[in-house]
């Protein structure tokens, strides 16, 4: 294109080009081309013309509704049956035992979902491939146990430890990755494999100590016991996130302008930063009642909002979730396909390792069953849950706390009813079902109205 | 681009002697074609002629047995798609072309995407990409709907759209107007002789030979696997042409002859 800036137009603005041109209405058709052919038409001032077929909002509330309702219809519900399914546990459990909505129980909750949700943002990224990883749950017990070993038999530091752990899941992923995307085995056989055999590792490097004890108030431990108590740190960290929020939302507004794209309208913004803040003091609120910013969320918190910056923001997330669209169409685009799926199942691989962690921390040791039972399933189900397709290509890391929250509320109360295991286990698999259920669903209307 | 418009100087690709085989079947055997910069080449053939099979090889996506490829002048290797894009190839298929789940902008510039700092330019791509698609007529409701929800001549013309992004001095076109309704044929064949006229080299594959006379300077004919003449368009019947393609000189009649003449040798086939 000789008139395009090839490559690296910084900026996106082109000299050439009068800026904040008040576009011409654009009739139905669209302007024709009666030259003959071979003349280059020169680009019109008409940068965002807007299709008149394309369904636009409407501006105020009832513009909101229609597109709400035009969105449930085409089964692009993004978060808000999750959302609105939360809501409904919520009030279900409150009104079984008012103690549920208790700053202790929410504080707890906060910090009771961190480790599994950890591992839950690694997954998002395996399940933005289409693919999926079994093996999460014993490389987190892995992880925990040779954190445990390191730590206490071999007197290595606690920063060492964990970083050790984090290493050795990200090796166990570049093995994982590399018989899958170069030897070419299903992901669900190698991770199967991964499955039986790091949970022998694990039992093999607790040897027959079968449970090693961390230590009270070491870094490890602090992982998931630490608070803020200063009540201005939650607040402060809260003002941040909504102040940042604000301002990058603003900035890319002006941006887009000032080049004479489309924008949304400012109250729209206004609207979504009100809204972020209100969760934000309200749950930085709700904390300081009782021992403060629990640190296990933050780094929770972190980890999420950081991956949702590398998936939506960086060319290696743009590439992720083109190979989880067309692998084809992404390969012959030069994306380095091999490259993408071993460094996604090390990422995947590195957070249960690091979610493993968190589990040592939060029971203080690591023993043989750390990192077996539900924590697979709840890490799978939470992504699922949370709106991230298995089919590969939709979904983000929000997905893995807003599914987490579900998981971890359900289990909260019933807890707090006293129910039986047997009972919780049967409920957390019918809302993995639901989940998986309303996925196939929106997808296939999705499919119907052209979004898949 | 300017130096190399010249249509008469050297072939800005040339292909020589290329073997293909795929198991039992030999798809390409010696075959060689070559486009010069600011001309089209049809690419013509039967089913299984094996045009398909040709582009594969120059695009880098199945690199070929034996064979070199010469660009401007000397010899290079491509085995991956991405050596083809860094020589300045750039190759529309037929078919799984684009990302569905991505939006219009992001298939665009999908593996050439533009970056402030470490993030995606999102505003500059989009802008980029807006003017691109105005420029060329291409109709589309919005470049920030994802591909899923796009027709298929739609879809079409963002394939044939992106292939001019990475600033190519050669354009491979698959089947490129398969799918296309009359309007969206005629826009693509405009589309295609804007690209001569700045300069590029096209080929074309097509098995419209209505499109192939509109638009080609030369026509190369493959036939099982093998090159089968390469005719002048303006020269050429489209008589001539049907013959090459279907290998009418070796038709039923032909072939009768052949076994009585052999029957007259006492040959019993």
């Amino acid at each position: 294109m000789t008139d395009q800036p090839p490559g690296g137009g910084s900026g996106g603005v082109d000299p050439e080009r009068p800026l904040d041109v008040p576009e011409p209405p654009v009739t139905p058709g669209g302007p024709e081309q009666p030259e003959p052919s071979g003349s280059v038409v020169p680009p019109s001032a008409a940068v965002s013309q807007v299709d008149p077929r394309l369904v636009m909002r409407q501006q105020g509330f009832g513009g909101y509704l229609s597109e709400f309702k035009r969105r449930v219809r085409g089964g692009e519900l993004g978060s808000l049956p999750v959302i609105f399914g939360l809501i409904v546990i919520w009030i279900v459990f409150w009104s079984l035992n008012d103690r549920f909505l208790s700053a202790q129980n929410l504080s707890n909750l906060s910090v009771q979902i961190a480790s599994t949700g950890l591992i839950s943002v690694g997954i998002v990224f395996v399940l933005l491939l289409g693919e999926i990883d079994l093996s999460i749950g014993s490389v987190s017990g892995l992880a925990a146990a040779l954190l445990a070993v390191l730590n206490i038999n071999h007197g290595w530091g606690d920063l060492a430890s964990i970083f050790a752990a984090m290493g050795v899941g990200l090796g166990i992923g570049l093995i994982q990755g590399f018989f899958f995307a170069k030897v070419g085995v299903p992901a669900f056989v190698v991770t199967l494999a991964g499955l039986i055999g790091w949970l022998g590792l694990q039992l093999y490097v607790l040897g027959d100590q079968g449970t090693i004890n961390l230590r009270y108030g070491g870094t490890i431990h602090k992982l998931t016991s630490y608070y803020f108590d200063q009540v201005i740190v939650g607040y402060v960290i809260a003002a941040v996130l909504v102040g940042l929020y604000a301002v990058s939302r603003y900035l890319e507004y002006r941006r887009r302008r000032d080049a004479g794209l489309a924008v949304v309208p400012v109250q729209d913004l206004a609207l979504r930063t009100g809204l972020l803040a209100v969760i934000a003091f309200v749950v930085a609120y709700v904390l300081n009642q009782w021992k403060g910013t629990p640190l296990a969320l933050l780094i929770f918190l972190g980890f999420v909002i950081v991956g949702d910056i590398v998936l939506r923001r960086t060319r290696y997330g743009r590439q992720i979730y083109a190979v989880g669209g067309g692998i084809e169409a992404a390969r012959r685009a030069g994306v380095n396909v091999s490259f993408i799926r071993i460094s996604v199942f090390m990422i995947c691989s590195m957070m249960a390792a690091l979610g493993g962690v968190f589990a040592a921390s939060r029971i203080v040791s690591a023993g043989q069953s750390t990192g077996s039972g539900d924590v697979l399933t709840n890490a799978i189900a939470a992504a699922v849950i949370g709106g991230t397709s298995l089919f590969g290509g939709r979904g983000s890391t929000y997905s893995a706390l807003l599914g987490m929250l579900v998981i971890g509320s359900i289990s909260s109360g019933m807890d707090l009813q006293s129910v039986n295991s047997s009972v919780k286990l049967m409920i957390t698999g019918a809302v993995l079902l639901a989940a998986v259920v309303l996925d196939s669903v929106s997808r296939r209307s999705q499919k119907a109205s052209g979004r898949a | 681009m300017a130096d190399t418009a010249d249509s008469s100087g050297t072939p800005v690709l040339a292909l020589s002697g290329v073997s293909k085989r795929f198991g039992a079947v030999q798809a390409l055997s010696e075959v060689d074609l070559d486009v010069r910069a600011g001309e089209v080449v049809a690419l013509v053939g039967d089913n299984g002629a094996g045009k398909s099979t040709l582009i594969k090889v120059i695009a880098g996506v199945g690199p070929p047995d034996s064979g070199t490829l010469t660009w401007e002048g000397r010899p290079v290797a491509v085995a991956k798609p991405h050596d083809a894009q860094a020589l300045g190839i750039a190759t529309v298929y037929q078919d799984l072309a684009l990302c569905e789940n991505l939006d219009v902008v992001a298939n665009l510039f999908l593996g050439r995407e533009l970056m402030r700092g470490i993030a995606l330019d999102e505003v500059g791509m989009e802008k980029q990409a807006t003017e691109l698609l105005t420029t060329l007529s291409v109709k589309i409701p919005s470049v920030r709907i994802p591909v899923a929800s796009l027709s298929g001549g739609q879809r079409q013309t963002v394939a044939i759209s992106r292939s001019l992004l990475g600033d190519p001095k050669v354009v491979l076109l698959d089947e490129p107007t398969a799918a296309l309704g009359v309007e969206q044929t005629a826009q693509v064949l405009d589309l295609i002789e804007r690209l001569r006229d700045r300069g590029l080299g096209v080929i074309v594959i097509s098995h419209n030979l209505d499109d192939v006379f509109a638009v080609a300077d030369r026509i190369a004919v493959l036939r099982l696997g093998r090159n089968n003449g390469v005719f002048d368009r303006r020269t050429v019947s489209r008589e001539d042409l049907l013959a090459a393609i279907t290998g009418a000189i070796d038709n039923v009649v032909t072939r009768r002859q052949a076994r009585k003449s052999g029957e007259d040798r006492g040959d019993q086939s």
